[in-house]
């Protein structure tokens, strides 16, 4: 019905006008700046949080919320508010590696296997399907069982079990792109493999991979509190506010508040890289144009 | 007669799609709305039936009278919607242009045609059934007791357009009105089609508006036409008339653009298509030289494999011993219906598909077997255009870098030279060098063939293989874009292969016509030749079955075969038939098939 698109005048860029899309959604504006919001205060921490996130403070003991300390202090007597926004650092900087490894390493697999096909396809398709059958987080205990515990040796285990699902998203708008008449049409000039996938193919991938990404980031900021909480995770006294939920779990009842403000942390978090991984998908959805 | 009249003025959202247009069609009468794209021919129609609502419009003013079976006359445009779903069916029914898609393809085609039965009489479903076989054999469907449990998916384009207007039909409705309803069919198979629709309009009485961009169609079935342009009425009139003594200026355009078949009977080499106000094309005589491109027994098969064990059930015969030659500066039109393998032999011969038998000569160089240079030289001296704008353009990437690209890949120049040689393509495509920052999306469907065209000539070929590169494109602009191209010709001496369908393109601008059916070339010769005294029982019938844009020469009934092309689709071991060329003429090749006994 190409009658209908008579009024739509759309002189963008692909990326003029993916913004036009994304900015309409107010939900996941408003998200996309609560992560700034979260970055900013990470990346500022050392002037911004009016503690120090590990000296011990043993006059303050457990207090709960005031002037002072507008989140209390935990056992220690460490003021809570700025161990989250330390903490903070830990978490995204766990979610944003940890993903960006996976995705890359996915991405590559994922084009190789979708490109090549045949053998090499089928080998790390495979490969893709024996680390999805493990539990997410069952393999992430199990890498950082073998690696030993530690912060980057979580960023690791949870790059190890983001990477699958990236390879297979990948691998099939790959075979999807393969189809197109444009890619055919860059074959039949001869354009080699290299350009070809990086032209052609990778763009194409990105939209999806873009959407997981964001998605993937809050389930691996998740995955990290998890492992932090067990202690496989930040080792003491580094603030992370899993091990900080593990922490203040032998006193729910007494002071709530060692884990009710981590808490808030990491669901305001996660849930905000999921509101915008909402409204991205939105956005980029070929089908919905 | 008992009047139908319809009258509005439609507006879509912010665009006023339609503009105050009057327009009337009686019981027992054939209009057809003609049009290029965006002149809101389609929009009319999705206002009559108010699934305009659906496409996000609404009508702003105007009223549609509508004489109902009941003899009540209802002004559809203020209608509820409960009211005009009660009348779509029994009363109003519409056939889309798409057979694939409008089609449920996980129901039986039988319970598809029953379902809007029992949904408007109000019958049992054994009765609808019923009915429904015999909407089928008045749609003429063989074995329609049989095709009631078939799936879409199991039906030729053809037989699936029939089903839908069998479905159409089934409530037998006062207006019937057809979408571009024969535009995604091969011409013998529109032919079918369009004659089955002007019967049955015939035998039940109903008035039918028929929508459609081809004047050739137009002249076949309508009596009265109305052009449109931008959502307005330029022109209306009885089709004799129209074609007679058109009146307004786009009319005539719109008619001079759509060659009428047996033009240039007189005439030995291709002629551009006349520009209004332009001077009158001459012949072109850019032939050459020795072959460029020599293709011998050509054979591609494609393995049909069935069932979870992937068995060979048996071989598609794409393309079968094809041999032709290409001279520098000559057009080698390609013809046959969907199927025939000709889009097949030209990506085979670039390697999109890999031949299983033959030999390839390019320039006197054996490309058959690929090895590093001979593979460059493939590609950088046979380039592609393939059939639709949209869609062989990367949407992510600009213009410029498209036609960049082949530049880079045969580093044929670098640094500001690439960009330099980009403007100056665009600029012999008749765009400007602006349009290399612009995105596809951008461009009309003509802007981005010429895209497509200047893409093709970065890399210096000498033969460009056009697979129906004009076929998505307006008359107009498909004037346009082969003058183009047969300008290009004369200046670079480049050699075409043109696949297409379009019997009227290709008596403008080949040197020769190759007809292939199932995968075989089954007449080659010079154009005058072969269009003029086809020698192939199938050559003949695909010729019978074009549309001439003259109201006055319509088919008769019996010149029109009614059947089905078969399958290239063979068990193994089930070689086809492949009969030796014969000289019949001067340069002039036929097989010698046993079709029909004629031979």
């Amino acid at each position: 019905m190409s009658e209908m698109a008579i009024g739509t005048v759309r002189i963008r860029s692909p990326l003029g006008e993916f913004w036009r899309r994304f900015t309409r959604r107010r939900v996941a504006l408003f998200a996309g700046m609560v992560i700034l919001f979260l970055i900013l205060a990470a990346i500022l921490a050392p002037w911004i949080a009016p503690y120090d996130a590990t000296t011990p403070d043993y006059a303050n003991v457990l207090s709960g919320p005031s002037f002072t300390h507008l989140a209390g202090t935990d056992v220690f007597g460490r003021d809570i508010f700025s161990r989250i926004i330390w903490g903070g650092r830990v978490s995204l900087t766990v979610g944003f590696v940890s993903v960006a490894l996976g995705c890359i390493a996915g991405m590559v697999l994922g084009l190789v296997s979708g490109f090549a096909g045949g053998f090499l396809d089928s080998l790390i398709m495979r490969f893709c399907d024996v680390l999805l059958a493990f539990p997410g987080i069952l393999l992430a205990i199990a890498v950082v069982a073998v690696l030993g515990p530690g912060i980057s040796n979580v960023v690791y285990a949870i790059a190890v079990f983001s990477m699958p699902v990236f390879a297979r998203l990948v691998r099939g708008s790959t075979l999807a792109l393969k189809q197109t008449v444009y890619v055919q049409a860059a074959r039949s000039i001869g354009v080699r493999k290299l350009p070809l996938i990086l032209y052609h193919i990778l763009p194409g991938t990105l939209p999806g991979v873009i959407v997981y990404l964001s998605l993937r980031i809050g389930t691996s900021i998740l995955t990290a509190a998890a492992l932090s909480f067990i202690g496989l995770g930040a080792q003491p006294p580094s603030p992370e506010w899993g091990a900080m939920l593990s922490d203040g779990r032998s006193y729910l009842g007494v002071a709530d508040h060692l884990t009710v403000f981590p808490g808030i942390a990491i669901f305001v978090t996660v849930l905000a890289f999921n509101l915008l991984g909402d409204g991205l998908r939105d956005a980029l959805d070929q089908k919905l144009r | 007669m008992r009047g139908l009249s319809v009258e509005f003025g439609s507006g879509v959202e912010r665009v006023t799609a339609v503009r105050g247009l009057d327009l009337d069609v009686r019981a027992g009468e054939t209009v057809a709305i003609v049009g290029e794209s965006g002149s809101g021919k389609s929009v009319t129609s999705l206002a009559i039936t108010r699934l305009i609502e659906h496409a996000g419009g609404k009508i702003a003013s105007g009223r549609i009278g509508f004489t109902g079976r009941d003899g009540r006359v209802r002004d559809l445009a203020t209608e509820t919607p409960e009211s005009m779903r009660r009348l779509r069916g029994p009363e109003l029914a519409m056939v889309f242009q798409e057979p694939m898609t409008s089609l449920n393809p996980v129901l039986r085609i039988g319970e598809q045609i029953a379902e809007a039965v029992m949904l408007h009489q109000g019958v049992g479903h054994a009765e609808a059934m019923a009915e429904a076989r015999r909407m089928l054999e008045r749609v003429r469907i063989p074995e329609a007791q049989r095709q009631l449990t078939r799936y879409p998916f199991q039906l030729s384009g053809g037989m699936r357009q029939r089903v839908m207007i069998a479905m159409a039909l089934s409530c037998r409705p006062r207006l019937l009105i057809a979408d571009e309803p024969t535009t995604a069919l091969d011409v013998t198979v529109q032919a079918q089609v369009l004659r089955l629709m002007a019967s049955l309009q015939r035998e039940l009485g109903m008035g039918l508006m028929f929508i459609t961009h081809d004047m050739g169609v137009v002249a076949e079935i309508a009596d009265r036409v109305v052009v449109m342009r931008n959502g307005e009425k330029v022109e209306e009139g009885t089709a004799e008339r129209i074609f007679d003594a058109p009146e307004h200026p786009y009319t005539r355009a719109l008619l001079a653009a759509v060659p009428a078949l047996g033009s240039l009977a007189t005439e030995r080499l291709p002629v551009p298509f006349e520009v209004p106000d332009g001077p009158s094309p001459k012949p072109q005589d850019t032939v050459r030289g020795s072959p460029v491109l020599e293709v011998r027994d050509l054979v591609t098969r494609f393995d049909v494999r069935r069932g979870i064990f992937g068995r060979l059930a048996g071989r598609i015969h794409a393309v079968e011993h094809v041999s032709f030659d290409l001279r520098p500066g000559e057009t080698l039109a390609m013809v046959g219906e969907s199927g025939c393998g000709k889009s097949t032999t030209g990506r085979s011969i670039i390697r999109l598909e890999q031949p299983q038998d033959g030999t390839i000569r390019l320039a006197g160089r054996n490309v058959t077997q690929l090895d590093g240079p001979t593979e460059k030289l493939l590609h950088r001296t046979i380039q592609y255009v393939f059939q639709d704008p949209f869609a062989s353009l990367d949407p992510r990437l600009t213009v410029g870098f498209s036609i960049a690209e082949p530049i880079r890949t045969h580093r044929l120049l670098a640094g500001a030279a690439v960009e330099q040689q980009v403007h100056a393509l665009l600029e012999q495509v008749g765009l400007t060098a602006q349009h290399a920052q612009r995105y596809p999306h951008e461009l009309s469907g003509g802007q981005r063939q010429r895209v497509c065209i200047a893409r093709a000539l970065a890399s210096e070929p000498r033969v460009i293989i056009a697979d129906e590169a004009v076929a998505a494109l307006d008359v107009s602009i498909r004037a346009q874009v082969v003058n183009l191209m047969m300008d290009l010709q004369s200046r670079f001496g480049v050699a075409y292969l043109f696949i297409t369908h379009d019997m009227a393109v290709v008596e403008r601008i080949a040197h020769r016509v190759a007809v292939m059916y199932l995968g075989q070339i089954v007449e080659i010769g010079p154009r005058q030749s072969v269009m003029e005294d086809p020698r192939h029982p199938y050559t003949r019938r695909l010729l019978a079955a074009v549309p001439v844009p003259d109201p006055r020469r319509r088919w008769r009934e019996q010149e029109v075969d009614d059947s089905e092309v078969p399958s290239p689709l063979r068990a193994i071991g089930d070689l086809p038939n492949i009969e030796p060329l014969v000289e019949v003429g001067p340069d002039h090749f036929v097989a010698r098939h046993r079709v029909g006994g004629l031979y």
